[in-house]
Order: structure tokens, then C-alpha cells, then sequence
């Protein structure tokens, strides 16, 4: 318990998980691994795209991207793959805007594509995000990073990166905050209706 | 939005996002084989047309199929809706039977209000595709997604609608549309064709003009409205030809535009009548746009109105 | 013998009225008597007369009868109705309008009075045999082709110099054909922002205007039904300063509603004339208060849920409104101060009497006149339901409103016809 106990707590009553420097150290070692599994570096290394599920999978994807390329000098390219019009739990909440599917120039046949999203929760939105890929082409392969995995799983999905996992109670909630969006680095942790 | 029945009842916000979400379609569908998205799985719109309308009854069809909706299409001809039953008994029987969505075409103006209404218990939703002489909003979300296509926005433009503007739902659509947007219109009409007081609608940004050519250099967009055969016969001008002079888009009219300037048209259009061939086919028209669109707004309205929660104001 | 204690003629001081074989015997205080009805300070007024009404029998007793009618009108503080002729078989003929009056009587509620067509089968191309139905044992001296404007200048002017010598009116429901052609609504921003026909005002002020110049050429008097525009009360205003026969009617609805209702399409508000302008509405009230128009008629008009429950295209025109009549009267005249209690007998009572030339209604409150009245609760107010009042249809505009006034008893002729709300 001692990570979550370590950051502390908001006015918003959330808890930080992780700091903006934990956030950047994660992402370094979450590139490193993905070089190392996909041999990226290798000298005739297969492409590979990392597709960005908005909205905050995006920015982690670029920056999974940039930490690669100052890594290994190579660029791996980076697209977004919406995955609304594909989700199964439109019905339950308000009408969703659309997100933006930027597929790169070179597309995702026989690509390893690896989608990127911030939590993984019940598996549902990368279910949706594997029928929104099969719509766009055929990659050789699918991979999955996540910044944070905090299971319930209800889908036989898991993940081939996972930045942290996080323990938590179904009524809690991980929110992931990107500079680019939020303004600040950040995983906090709120827990919901429980006091 | 529980339903699409007027475009007078559509904010600038909820108008936007529909444009965009068909901006977003048509991006997603770009380049694909196979144009199939599962969102609307199971769920049932009906096509119920008491006008004959092939293409904007074939584009609800595609939307909705290309949604992954199931499309049933009740056409005047072939059902009870021939054989007297009314609006009422035909709107219920295809609720019980398990319709989400009825998107009606009806020849009395406030159809589409009525069938809302008697629907408002059991949650479906209705689209107006065209309501005599009242509203065709579909068409305007259509006409104002090739405008932002064309010039880049539609605040602050300045846009024609000429023609019948009096029997027009296309032309109503627009105004509030388009207005709603941050527009000028500008309604260009002979004085029989156009409504009782405009000037005094609750529209901010509405302008009245007789003559064409006085307007065209002014303009951004012109949308040429289509001259009915029976108005033709009405008493309401003397003479296609003379109505073809005046308020005829011709080559001679093009030039008057500035350079950038789009022209539009409903269809199905009148040649050598409101619109000269060369017109109609010039890089200027967007007509065959204004086609591809509507598949992508009509898509989008289905998906703002299905792909909701159920119970949303 | 009956003593209506406690009531108030005109609104007026509180007197009690002894009745006797249908007839006022005494006006006075403390008056006694083997039956007493404790009016509680209601004000009494002469029984009203509605010189438009359509009462649906013959032809579509689906929706109104002359007995569920006749209900509604003891009901409203009515005492004589004028039928209308639009009825199938029309009423354009001895055996028709006989056969209204007979019914009317044997219901015994209020004295109905058919109207009778001014030209064979409402065409506008024949004039009916006016002359037979005045001779009739129903007394025809009230005839229109309402619901159609006898639009021919020369048909009009002959039934106008014809019923001359019948001592009889022709009721004009003013409408220019050609104008209206699939009319829907008022003609103005609504209609046409609704995408709705426009019915012009000046379809209406057209008729009218040429009707007062041909009832003044031949010497004829003219009545002209539900008037509806500012400019038709100018051209009334102008005929009678010019000594022009004319009278004229306003319905309750003209006088509160307006087109704004239109904008949710229920057909429950299309009615002929159209619902006008706001501002046109305000000009009715004010010469109704005037005398420039003379008097209210309800033109209650029963329709069936399918011709009403539909697009609005296809509705029928037209609303109930003899129970609503009063309130609707109280609400826009009484309560805003521009009809004294003498004034609703007027134009309620007095004036179409007159109008109509019925000798015992529209009688003044005095020993020795017909003890034909309504008594109204100035104070009560009520929540109108459709589906309560006493009409078999319930097309009523007025669904849910609160009205004030309420007529809390009905004689005709020294007999109850309504009492407390019930039809006696």
C-alpha cells in the first residue's frame, strides 16, 4: 500500500499516484521495454505504429514516440484511432463527440501496431479500438500500452506495457493528466463516493 | 436532442456538433472499401414517405445502413399509409412495432410536430425530412456542411437564397440555420414568392431583396432554390421566361460573384430555368457535394439522436 | 311558483325574484315562497342567445346532437341557439330546418332556432327557398351559407333585397374564395414562418365592405358572423356611421386567443376565421366594448377526435365554446373593465335577440317579463376539461385553463334548465 499512500491528497479530495516525475520515468522505461519487445532497434526491425486512442491516449503516444527517438534514433510513426463509433456503451451516457482517427501515411497493414490509451479498465474501450483497427486495415500484429492498468477486467484483454498497475475499488477513479490537455503531469486517484 | 424537427429549434452549440460529427464521418469513412460502422447495430429506423423524394429517402437508407442500422422504408404506395389510415394510427403501429427512429416526409407543414407529439410516450425519436412548406433541416445541415467545406466557416458570410422562397422548406431551414450560425441572409425572390413579413420573423441577420443582380457581387454563397411546375401555373409570375431572366442564374450572373463564391441548389434542379447547364456544372457549383454530405449529416443526426443515452432533453 | 333569493340583476343591488307560470310576478326583499333557490349574491342576467351555433344534427350526430347540444347551452347560461345550416341533409329546405326545431323542442332545454341556408345546398348558386322556411313552423329569420361565403355579388345582393320581405337577416360569413384558396391559417409572421396557406385579413374586410355597400344599396340588413380583423371592425365602424343596416358578432376565441397558439401544430387551435394577430384580437375587444361589433356568438363548432387528432392540414376548422362563452367574456371584457355586468347582458342577451327578433329573450329583468335568465358566480373560477363538459366531442382550445365566472343556474321560461353545474 505504500505507493498510494505516498502522494497527497488535492482540494478535490483526489490522491496523486504518480508526480509529473514519476509520469516522465514511467513513460522512459515503458519506451525502453517497447524497444526491447519489438527489436526496434534491430537492423531489419518490421514497422511498427503506435495509434493513440483519444483523448488522452494521444499525447501518451507521442510521447512514448519522442522518448523512442531519443532513444534509439528511430521514428516510430504515431497516428489516433477513435474508437467511438465502435463502442458498445454509447446508450449509457450522453451523445459522445467524435475523436480524430489520423492513421499515419504509410497505414497499419502488416504493421505491428500498438494502441495506447491511459487506464485500463474493463477492457471494453480496446475492444472497441480492435474493431475500429479492423476497419482501417490489416495489421501483422496488435499490441496494448497503458499508463496505468487498474484491473476489472471484464473482457479476456490484457495489456503488453503496462506503466503501473494501481489497485483500486470499482467506485474509485484514475485520472491520467497530461500537460497538453490538463495542463500538468499527473495519475490521481479519486475515490469516488466511498469517504 | 430527442428529436430533429425544425432547424428554428437548433442552437448554434448542438448544430455544430452535428456538423462536426459528420466532419469526423466522413474523415473515418474516407477511402474505405467497405463503409460499415456498428454503432446503430439493432437498432430500427424507419423511412416513412408520403412524398415521393428518391434522393433524400435514398440518403437516410444509406445513412442509417452504413450505421449498421436496420432500414425499413413505408412508402405511401405500398402499405395501410395508401389506404387511408391516418398519420396518427401509421406513426403508432410502427412504434409498437419496434421502431427507434421514423424519419417522416409528409405534404402538411407541423407533420412532423404532430407525429413527435403523439410519440412523446414511447420514446421514439422522429426526424422531419421535409414537412410541406415548413422545415427540411436535414437539407440546411447538408447545405451549411458544403458551405464550411467551401469557404471555411459560416460566420460572418454573407449568403443568397433565391427563388421560391415562399414554398420552401429548404429556404425556412436555411434562414434559421444559417443565421443560427453567425450568417447574413439574404432572401432574393420576386415580391409574390416571398413570405408574409419577413422583415418581422424573430431572425437576427435576415435581409429581404427583389434584385438579383443588385446582391450577387455581395455574395459568398447563393443557393438557388428550384422553381415548382405548379407555381410555374399559379399566377405568381408572368412566364418561366421572364422569371428565368430575372432570377435565372446564368453565366452572365456567375461572373457577378466574387471569385470565391459557391453556388448551391437542393435539386433536383430546373436547368435553363433557376439554373443555367453551364452554371450547374461549373467548378463553382457544389451540388454533387451537397449529395455526398447529406449521406455524412444524415448519419451524424442519426448517430446525435441514437447513439445517446435515452432519456436526454 | 319559485323565489330566486339573493340575486343580484345586472350585478346590482342583492333582491330576491318570485317566478311564477314562467313569468316575473315580484321584485323584492324577504319574499317567500314553497321553493327557494338561495342564489348567494349571484348576478342575474337575461338568458343568453348565441346566434352561432352548430349543433351537428342532422348528419353527424357522432359528434354533437341537438340534445347534447342543447345540454351544453343550458349549461353556459344559454336560452335560445341558432343552429346552423351546414348540416347534411343542409338545412336548406322546410323539411330540414322543421325537423331542428321539432328536436329542439321535445329536448325542451333552451329554444333552438334553425338557421337556414341562403342558397341551395350551401353552393352559393341558388337561393334556397328563404321564403318557405320563414312560413315554416320553425320561423326561419336568421339564414347563411356559413362555413361558406356566398362570394357571388349578385346572388348576394338577391338573397339581401329578397329576405326584405321576410323580415328576416342574412348572417354572411365573410371569406373571399379566391383569397383563400388553401387558407390554413392567419396570413401574417406565424403562419408563414410555420410554413402554413395564408387566410388574409383583407379576404374577410373585402366581403364585409361590399356587403355593407350592397345591404345599404338595396336597403337590406345585413349580419355579419365572426368577425375577426381590425380592418373589418374600421369597415363596420365606417358602414354604421353611414346608416348602413349592419350588425355583427365576435366569438370568444377571437377575442382571447391568437396565432402565437399555432406553433405546436395542434389542430385544436384551427378554427375559421383563423386566430388572428395580437393585435387584432385587442381591436375586437375594444369594439365589442364599442358596439361597434354587437354582439358575442360562439360558433361552437363540435368535431371529432379523428378530424382533429391529425396533421394540420387535414383537421377541420372550428372549437367548442358555449359552456366557455361567459368566462371567456368575463376574462376579456368584465375582469379587464371593458364590460359592465348591463354590457354582458348586451352583447350576450339583448343585442342578438334583437338581432335575431326574438320577442321573449333578451328581455329586461322587470315584473311581467319572461323569467328567462342566467345566474353567474362573478367570483367562481373554473378549470375548463374537455372531456367534462357536455358535448360528445371535446375539441376545446381552452383544455386546462382557469376561466372566472361561473353560471350556476339556467331558466327558461321560469324553469330550470341548469342548476349547480347540472343540466336540470
Amino acid at each position: 500500500m505504500a505507493p498510494r499512500d505516498r502522494g497527497a491528497t488535492d482540494p478535490a479530495g483526489r490522491r496523486e499516484l504518480l508526480t509529473p516525475g514519476d509520469v516522465a520515468r514511467t513513460i522512459a522505461r515503458m519506451a525502453h521495454q517497447v524497444i526491447e519487445k519489438t527489436s526496434l532497434d534491430a537492423s531489419e526491425a518490421r514497422p511498427v505504429v503506435l495509434l493513440g486512442i483519444p483523448t488522452r491516449g494521444v499525447p501518451l503516444a507521442r510521447r512514448l514516440a519522442a522518448k523512442i527517438a531519443e532513444f534509439t534514433d528511430v521514428t516510430v510513426p504515431t497516428g489516433t484511432l477513435d474508437v467511438t463509433l465502435y463502442r458498445d456503451d454509447l446508450r449509457r451516457r450522453p451523445t459522445r463527440p467524435l475523436g480524430a482517427t489520423e492513421l499515419p501515411a504509410s497505414g497499419v497493414d502488416d504493421a505491428l501496431v500498438i494502441l495506447v490509451d491511459d487506464v485500463l479498465f474493463s477492457g471494453r474501450t480496446i475492444r472497441s479500438a480492435l474493431d475500429a483497427l479492423r476497419d482501417a486495415g490489416r495489421p501483422r500484429a496488435v499490441q496494448l500500452a497503458v499508463l496505468v492498468d487498474r484491473g476489472h477486467r471484464e473482457l479476456p484483454i490484457r495489456a503488453d506495457y503496462v506503466g503501473k498497475n494501481v489497485p483500486t475499488a470499482r467506485t474509485e477513479e484514475v485520472s491520467v493528466l497530461f500537460a497538453e490537455i490538463d495542463g500538468r503531469d499527473a495519475v490521481l486517484l479519486n475515490r469516488g463516493d466511498t469517504p | 436532442m430527442r428529436h430533429l424537427l425544425g432547424a428554428d429549434r437548433l442552437d448554434a452549440d448542438t448544430a455544430l456538433a452535428i456538423l462536426d460529427t459528420a466532419d469526423g464521418l466522413k474523415r473515418t469513412l474516407l477511402g474505405r472499401e467497405v463503409k460499415k460502422l456498428p454503432t446503430l447495430r439493432g437498432r430500427t429506423v424507419i423511412t416513412m414517405f408520403y412524398e415521393n423524394s428518391t434522393r433524400t429517402r435514398v440518403s437516410f437508407e444509406i445513412a442509417g445502413k452504413w450505421m449498421s442500422a436496420d432500414v425499413v422504408n413505408v412508402s405511401a404506395g405500398g402499405s395501410s399509409v395508401g389506404k387511408g389510415e391516418s398519420l396518427r394510427d401509421t406513426a403508432l403501429t410502427l412504434a409498437a412495432a419496434g421502431a427507434d427512429c421514423v424519419i417522416v416526409r409528409h405534404p402538411a407543414s407541423g407533420a412532423a410536430h404532430r407525429l413527435a407529439g403523439w410519440l412523446s410516450d414511447v420514446g421514439t425519436c422522429v426526424v422531419n425530412a421535409g414537412d410541406g412548406t415548413h422545415e427540411h433541416p436535414t437539407q440546411a445541415l447538408l447545405d451549411a456542411a458544403t458551405l464550411r467545406d467551401r469557404l471555411g466557416g459560416i460566420d460572418g458570410r454573407r449568403i443568397g437564397i433565391v427563388g421560391d422562397v415562399l414554398h420552401s422548406r429548404v429556404a425556412r431551414s436555411n434562414v434559421h440555420l444559417l443565421t443560427t450560425l453567425g450568417a447574413e441572409v439574404v432572401v432574393v425572390a420576386p415580391p409574390t414568392l416571398l413570405p408574409t413579413a419577413l422583415a418581422d420573423w424573430p431572425v437576427s441577420g435576415l435581409t429581404v431583396s427583389y434584385d438579383l443582380d443588385a446582391e450577387l457581387p455581395t455574395l459568398d454563397a447563393v443557393m438557388m432554390l428550384r422553381v415548382q411546375a405548379e407555381r410555374m401555373h399559379g399566377g405568381f409570375f408572368p412566364s418561366a421566361r421572364e422569371y428565368a431572366v430575372h432570377y435565372g442564374l446564368n453565366a452572365t450572373r456567375l461572373a457577378m460573384l466574387p471569385e470565391h463564391a459557391v453556388v448551391l441548389h437542393p435539386g433536383p434542379m430546373l436547368r435553363g430555368m433557376e439554373i443555367a447547364h453551364a452554371v450547374a456544372d461549373s467548378p463553382r457549383a457544389a451540388i454533387t457535394e451537397q449529395v455526398a454530405n447529406g449521406v455524412h449529416v444524415r448519419m451524424a443526426v442519426l448517430y446525435h439522436l441514437l447513439a445517446g443515452e435515452e432519456d436526454q432533453a | 311558483m319559485i323565489v330566486l333569493k339573493n340575486v343580484r340583476p345586472y350585478g346590482e343591488d342583492a333582491v330576491d325574484i318570485r317566478v311564477e307560470d314562467g313569468v316575473i310576478t315580484e321584485i323584492g326583499k324577504d319574499l317567500t315562497a314553497g321553493e327557494i333557490f338561495d342564489a348567494q349574491g349571484a348576478v342575474a342576467l337575461p338568458g343568453f342567445v348565441d346566434l352561432h351555433t352548430h349543433l351537428r344534427e342532422p348528419g353527424r350526430e357522432d359528434t354533437e346532437t341537438i340534445e347534447t347540444g342543447s345540454r351544453a347551452a343550458a349549461l353556459g347560461g344559454y336560452t335560445a341557439v341558432f343552429a346552423m345550416a351546414n348540416t347534411d341533409p343542409v338545412a336548406d329546405n322546410a323539411v330540414v330546418v322543421e325537423h331542428v326545431w321539432r328536436r329542439g323542442r321535445e329536448v325542451g332545454l333552451v329554444d333552438v332556432h334553425p338557421v337556414g341556408a341562403v342558397t341551395v345546398g350551401l353552393k352559393g348558386e341558388k337561393l334556397a327557398e328563404l321564403g318557405t322556411m320563414a312560413r315554416s313552423q320553425a320561423n326561419v329569420r336568421l339564414f347563411s351559407d356559413d362555413g361558406l361565403c356566398v362570394a357571388d355579388p349578385l346572388i348576394m345582393r338577391r338573397a339581401l333585397e329578397y329576405t326584405k320581405a321576410l323580415d328576416a337577416v342574412i348572417a354572411q360569413h365573410a371569406e373571399e374564395p379566391r383569397l383563400t384558396v388553401g387558407a390554413q391559417a392567419h396570413e401574417g409572421e406565424t403562419a408563414a414562418r410555420l410554413g402554413l396557406a395564408g387566410w388574409p385579413a383583407v379576404a374577410e374586410e373585402a366581403i364585409v365592405a361590399r356587403d355593407c355597400l350592397l345591404a345599404r344599396h338595396v336597403g337590406a340588413r345585413l349580419h355579419v358572423c365572426h368577425v375577426s380583423t381590425a380592418g373589418t371592425v374600421d369597415v363596420l365602424a365606417w358602414a354604421k356611421a353611414r346608416g348602413t343596416r349592419v350588425s355583427a358578432e365576435v366569438t370568444p376565441h377571437h377575442l382571447l386567443l391568437d396565432d402565437s397558439r399555432l406553433a405546436t401544430y395542434d389542430p385544436v387551435n384551427k378554427v375559421n376565421p383563423p386566430l388572428r394577430g395580437h393585435s387584432d384580437a385587442a381591436a375586437l375587444r375594444q369594439a365589442l366594448a364599442d358596439g361597434v361589433v354587437d354582439c358575442v356568438a360562439t360558433d361552437h363548432a363540435p368535431h371529432a377526435p379523428q378530424d382533429k387528432d391529425c396533421e394540420w392540414s387535414a383537421a377541420r376548422p372550428g372549437m367548442l365554446g358555449l359552456q366557455t362563452a361567459l368566462g371567456i367574456v368575463v376574462k376579456t371584457m368584465v375582469e379587464p373593465g371593458l364590460l359592465d355586468w348591463r354590457g354582458v347582458a348586451r352583447v350576450m342577451s339583448e343585442r342578438p335577440a334583437e338581432i335575431a327578433g326574438l320577442p321573449d329573450h333578451g328581455r329586461p329583468i322587470a315584473v311581467g317579463e319572461p323569467a328567462t335568465l342566467a345566474l353567474v358566480d362573478p367570483d367562481a373560477r373554473w378549470t375548463v376539461d374537455g372531456a367534462a363538459l357536455a358535448s360528445i366531442a371535446g375539441n376545446t382550445p381552452y383544455e386546462g385553463m382557469e376561466l372566472p365566472g361561473a353560471v350556476i343556474a339556467t331558466l327558461l321560461r321560469g324553469r330550470f334548465t341548469a342548476r349547480d353545474g347540472k343540466v336540470a
